[in-house]
């Protein structure tokens, strides 16, 4: 259950880090269940002149939208200020806050010089009358303006949760127009939460299922261009792509990082027979991981490199099994009725995410990496494809509705199976990968 | 038959390629290899890759997650086989698909399979292997579009798309 706690303890302690949030008053344990999200003012930052005046009501929204976007947190509107906030500095009239059940406080500043931006906050537990950590200042120019504004509400996140945010990140996913049957994909990279959207490719040839590097500055996604199914590298930053080697005649697709970077695991079909296999992406040296006439594809590596989860039909219909990095014997862990698939481990290394499809409708569920505790987080014609936040909490994936005039779109939903939201783009979406939390 | 007549027959030909053979991806590196030569020539012509699309058969199905051939299958493919044995300036890529039921990447590698089977069925009938490619669109390429067996059916199929080979 989330709970949050308004002791009055009150006393120096509450300055400590976030680190040592749990002896802090003001608090939302996240674990299995949820109750009521925690009541929330974000009044308009300060500026320090009209210049400012923009940036400071836009980066107080994004943060308000940011933390109730959430789930744990909901927003005390404006009109129902007591008193507002002119000052950064000035005592706050904790009394005002408090009448309107305002449990937590986010106040800011932002001064604008030339291009740069300055961003100061500070969190404030009402009820204890205290400040929650220590305020913190981020500068940067103007154009990161919406970062600013995450990394602030990412703060607040943590110190109020204990545990690490995700909402400075960004997402990569595949943008669809056109009908059904004559669909057109390209890649395209956003903010986590839908805003400054830029495509990376164009839509000549199909793009499918892009994987963030563990550092956030490459992508691995599959492209027909050529004719064929083989796997891209991106750079970012750059925005520059290549092919990876490939082998004439083959297919290769489902490419996914190891967690440090150096290998791509992916799935090879070769003779109608689809395998997995690594290759390291400096020298181009691959090497087998399964062989078995069964379809073996769909990988995820655990954290720490040393495992891999994956969907294969040895059985007779698709499930998911774990087996060590470098192959050998595989160990099934899905048991459930149904069929499993794309199988993604959490970046906690305590859960696996996966897709499921049972009596008609698919899934998204999460389980323990033994296949213990399984859990359905989501229902629908076709559901699929889950992606993690940096902080393991929240999973993206795509909804594609029925029809003739079906069509795909991106959806968020809490690993407790609340706060299911749209992820909302310019056209449909599809296999989103999440960052990790940017620099 | 009179020129015109001829002409109408063919633009008519084109246009039906055009409905029955939305496989293209619509991109430059699409053209050859998946656009083939379509339906191009006479129905009537037994030589041309129209006879071969629309009195053959250019494709065959598959039941739900499956990969085998049926007899329907089979009767299609051998009859590919022999035009192809007869008509030897065609290569092929056999273009495996799925229906929407299913995850992306698990689709591809079932359209594998399929493309696989058919191209297998082909080289046991006497067709070189090197003139036959495969490709899988897993689920990406559907030719119905409802949400139901009906469409399902027709998009779990492997297609034979003809290429004027080297010799052209």
């Amino acid at each position: 259950m989330m709970r949050f706690l308004t002791s009055l303890l009150v006393g120096a302690t509450l300055l400590a880090a976030p680190a040592q949030a749990q002896n802090q008053p003001l608090r939302i344990t996240i674990d299995e269940g949820i109750i009521e999200p925690l009541p929330l003012a974000v009044p308009n930052f300060v500026p320090d002149g009209v210049a400012a005046t923009e940036y400071a009501t836009q980066i107080a929204q994004v943060v308000a939208a940011d933390l109730t976007g959430s789930g744990l947190f909901r927003e005390i509107p404006s009109s129902a200020y007591i008193s507002q906030v002119t000052s950064f500095d000035a005592p706050v009239q904790f009394a005002d806050w408090k009448a309107i059940n305002a449990q937590a406080l986010v106040t800011g500043s932002v001064s604008l010089s030339g291009d740069r931006l300055t961003v100061r906050f500070r969190l404030w537990d009402v009820f204890a009358g205290t400040e929650l950590g220590s305020g913190l200042q981020f500068a940067g120019t103007t154009d990161g303006w919406r970062r600013m504004a995450h990394k602030v509400a990412d703060a607040v996140y943590s110190r109020i949760t204990g545990e690490g945010g995700y909402f400075d990140s960004r997402v990569v996913f595949v943008s669809e127009s056109g009908p059904k049957d004559q669909r057109r994909k390209r890649l395209a990279i956003m903010d986590y939460d839908g805003a400054n959207v830029q495509y990376l490719t164009d839509s000549t040839s199909i793009v499918l299922a892009p994987r963030f590097s563990p550092t956030g500055d490459r992508v691995l996604y599959t492209s027909y261009q050529g004719g064929f199914p083989r796997i891209h590298i991106l750079d970012v930053g750059r925005v520059e792509q290549r092919v990876l080697q490939s082998q004439e005649g083959t297919m290769s697709f489902a490419p996914r990082f190891s967690p440090d970077g150096q290998t791509v695991l992916f799935s090879l079909a070769q003779g109608g027979n689809t395998d997995l296999y690594t290759m390291n992406i400096a020298s181009g040296q691959s090497a087998r991981l399964t062989s078995a006439p069964s379809i073996e594809t769909a990988p995820s590596y655990s954290p720490d490199g040393s495992r891999i989860v994956f969907e294969s039909d040895r059985s007779g219909t698709p499930q998911l099994y774990i087996m060590a990095a470098s192959g050998g014997e595989a160990q099934r862990i899905s048991f459930g009725q149904g069929r499993y698939g794309t199988p993604v481990w959490s970046p906690r290394g305590d859960l696996i995410a996966f897709t499921k499809q049972n009596k008609g409708r698919f899934h998204i569920g999460v389980m323990r990496t033994d296949g213990s505790e399984e859990r359905l987080l989501t229902a629908s014609f076709l559901d699929e494809g889950p992606t993690w936040s940096p902080n393991g909490r929240v999973i993206m994936f795509t909804r594609e509705t029925q029809g003739a005039d079906g069509r795909a779109s991106l959806y968020s939903v809490d690993i407790s199976g609340r706060n299911l939201r749209p992820v909302r783009t310019p056209d449909g979406g599809s296999d989103p990968t999440w960052s990790p939390l940017l620099q | 038959m009179n020129v015109l007549s001829k002409i109408a027959a063919a633009a008519a030909l084109v246009a039906l390629a055009a409905c029955t053979n939305p496989d293209s991806l619509g991109g430059d590196d699409a053209v050859n290899l998946n656009n083939g030569v379509g339906g191009t020539g006479l129905a009537s012509d037994p030589t041309s890759p129209a006879y071969f699309q629309q009195a053959i058969g250019d494709r065959v199905l598959f039941a739900v997650d499956q990969s085998t051939l049926s007899d329907e299958a089979q009767s299609i493919l051998s009859a590919q086989a022999q035009w192809l044995l007869t008509n030897t300036d065609y290569t092929a890529t056999i273009e495996g698909h799925a229906d929407e039921q299913g995850t992306r990447e698990y689709n591809l590698a079932l359209g594998a399979r399929r493309a696989n089977a058919a191209r297998e069925f082909l080289v046991s009938r006497g067709v070189a292997g090197s003139r036959l490619k495969t490709v899988s669109y897993g689920k990406e390429r559907p030719i119905e579009i409802c949400s139901d067996e009906g469409c399902y059916a027709k998009n779990r199929r492997a297609v034979t798309v003809l290429t004027a080979g080297l010799t052209g």
